[in-house]
């Protein structure tokens, strides 16, 4: 089939096609480099990047494009989400909740939150450490609450609102208490955990503004620290809670 | 090293009709998931690999904890930081909570599931790295030779398998007398804690009584226990992600210095929760103090065949039985 502009109306004509309703209608086109940027305020990318396109810019471009080519072919698959996930396997296009935007993406049966987030959204600041629930790495917000995105399939966080470390600064790019407390506590060493660390100790102060040292500690026990830098985090979470 | 997970159809039910259908429809490939915490490692080593793969998270009524007047009704779904959480539980059975809030790390407890818990598979570590051994249809067990790691295996009960359960929930249903609720085929049955694990010499290949094509709906803690004293401790390698070395579950109800009833399980020394009923039966109508303590040491791990390098759970049991006994006084 010849993919034009109005293929829509070519194919309703020639075959007089009654359509189903289109679950790419509503799908919103975001140009690439605002999705990395998030809640924060636009880097200037000319400063970093080679003179090249970058290889992440390249990839997603490619993954973008690739959900555009999907959410055509996902067209014919009937009407109730609900009841073709219980008979045919869960539709592959769907709708998240990331950092208070509504995204569509094309997600496969077997894919991590993890994976979706960093491959799929380029939303690299979630990191996968082992891939298996052992280190907190890939820590993100689902409704509040800590998981590890390595270890949730991206179709069960479908309706629920999910918050990775992108999200947790304000609109206009002013830190949250508790990164601003983990840069004054000299929090980080290598900086490999510290998204999941970030994300964990908000999650705490989201249910614990004024958690105890014990309380923290226990919060912060699902995130691994190669580097050792367990009481500068604390200490951290210490400094920013009733800030919150 | 992990990979990805192998390609697999996944499917939402929202009703346990719906679920009981595709469980039956997709037979031996079907594989029932909560949290996935225990499933997902499975399918990214390779070594588990179902087609048919059934979330039923969208399972609305396995979900919540309610009094039901004479128990505890707990969902299946409830994860382990609701029950963690549940001020109806803290109440009741704070041996319940203190098992769940032991379990792995708050991210694994904020979506691992009370049924997951109890259902999931054992640890032994050549089994879960793809092992062709007894449990897994082989024949031959990598974890009982000579020169095989095995410090967190088994004392008791071995029946070619040496695997022990890896459940910290599991010891406190049990001693508490709780009651599973299975589904299938539209119909319900309800099983005790005590039989619902079941050991290799029952079925080698399962280390619950569940089948493929059952769903686990509910547990009913009887209000027998509640406001009794209860007991949990659980000793591992780490604070945090590690399973049980032991850990020991008590209920008990003393009057006048005198035990009057009492059970008491642990974790850890077999493949399915351990009743210490030489235990029980020696504390029974006697008085708390320094003598029951001892006897409970003394006898806490009696029978226990050790393999090469877990000797050290012997002691271990004993500490740990001794340690509950003291906490009545
Ligand atoms: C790093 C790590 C550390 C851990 N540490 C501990 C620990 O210290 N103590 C401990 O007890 N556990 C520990 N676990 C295990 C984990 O806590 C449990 O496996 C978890 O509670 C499982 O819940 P789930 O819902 O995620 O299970 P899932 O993976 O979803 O399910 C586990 C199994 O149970 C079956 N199942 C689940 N729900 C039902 C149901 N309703 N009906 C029928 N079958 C069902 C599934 O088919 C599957 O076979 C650890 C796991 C990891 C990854
Ligand atoms: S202990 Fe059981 S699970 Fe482990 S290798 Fe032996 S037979 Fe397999
Ligand atoms: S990457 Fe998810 S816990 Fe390590
Ligand atoms: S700062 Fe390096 S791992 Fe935590």
């Amino acid at each position: 089939m010849d993919m034009s502009e109005n293929w829509k109306e070519d194919v309703a004509e020639s075959e007089e096609f009654d359509f189903p309703p289109d679950p790419a209608d509503d799908f919103e086109w975001v140009p690439a480099t605002k999705e990395v940027a998030g809640n924060m305020p636009d880097l200037p990318l000319e400063t970093w990047q080679s003179p090249s396109t970058s290889r992440r810019e390249f990839l997603r471009g490619v993954v973008c494009s690739g959900v555009a080519v999907s959410a055509a072919s996902y067209l014919w698959a009937g009407n109730s989400s609900e009841a073709r996930a219980a008979v045919r396997g869960v539709e592959r296009l769907v709708t998240l909740n990331i950092n208070g935007k509504n995204r569509r993406v094309d997600v496969a049966p077997n894919e991590t939150l993890a994976h979706t987030l960093r491959y799929k959204l380029g939303l690299t600041g979630t990191k996968i450490g082992c891939n298996r629930a052992e280190c907190g790495a890939c820590t993100v917000l689902a409704d509040n609450t800590t998981i590890y995105s390595c270890s949730t399939l991206t179709h069960q966080s479908r309706g629920k609102k999910i918050t990775s470390v992108e999200g947790v600064a304000a609109p206009d790019g002013t830190l949250h208490p508790i990164q601003q407390a983990f840069i004054d506590e000299l929090g980080p060493q290598c900086g490999f955990c510290t998204p999941g660390q970030v994300v964990a100790a908000v999650g705490l102060l989201k249910k614990n503004p004024k958690p105890t040292e014990d309380e923290a500690r226990r919060a912060l026990s699902g995130n691994l620290c190669r580097c050792g830098a367990y009481d500068h985090y604390l200490k951290g979470v210490m400094r920013a809670s009733g800030r919150a | 090293m992990t990979d990805v997970m192998h390609s697999f159809d996944l499917f939402a039910p929202a009703s346990i009709e719906e679920a009981a259908k595709l469980l039956d429809k997709h037979g031996k490939e079907a594989w029932i998931v909560a949290g996935g915490k225990d499933s997902f490692d499975w399918f990214k080593d390779r070594v588990k690999r179902p087609s048919a793969v059934i979330d039923i998270t969208g399972l609305k009524q396995l979900h919540g904890v309610s009094d039901k007047g004479n128990y505890i009704s707990i969902g299946a779904l409830s994860t382990l930081s609701e029950i963690e959480d549940s001020s109806l539980l803290k109440k009741n059975f704070p041996l319940l909570v203190e098992a769940a809030g032991r379990v792995a790390s708050p991210q694994i407890r904020n979506s691992g599931t009370l049924g997951g818990n109890v259902a999931q598979d054992t640890r032994c570590s050549y089994y879960r790295d793809g092992f062709p051994c007894y449990r897994a249809g082989g024949n031959t067990c990598y974890a009982n030779t000579p020169t095989a790691m095995n410090r967190e295996h088994a004392l008791f009960e071995a029946s070619r398998c040496v695997a022990v359960t890896p459940s910290d929930t599991g010891p406190a249903l049990v001693a508490l007398e709780a009651d599973m609720v299975i589904a299938r085929d539209g119909k319900t049955r309800t099983v005790s804690a005590e039989k619902f694990f079941i050991g290799p010499a029952t079925d080698i290949t399962r280390m619950t009584v569940l089948e493929k094509g059952d769903i686990l709906t509910e547990v009913r803690v009887p209000k027998k226990w509640a406001g009794a004293k209860q007991y949990f401790e659980k000793v591992a390698d780490r604070e945090t992600w590690d399973f049980a070395l032991v850990n020991v579950a008590m209920v008990a109800k003393v009057s006048g210095g005198k035990v009057s009833d009492v059970r008491m399980a642990c974790g850890g020394v077999q493949c399915t929760p351990r009743r210490l009923s030489n235990v029980e039966s020696l504390m029974k109508g006697e008085k708390v103090g320094a003598e029951m303590e001892t006897l409970a040491k003394r006898v806490a791990a009696r029978g226990a065949k050790a393999l090469n390098y877990n000797h050290f759970k012997i002691p271990l049991m004993g500490n740990l039985a001794a340690r509950a006994v003291r906490s009545l006084a």
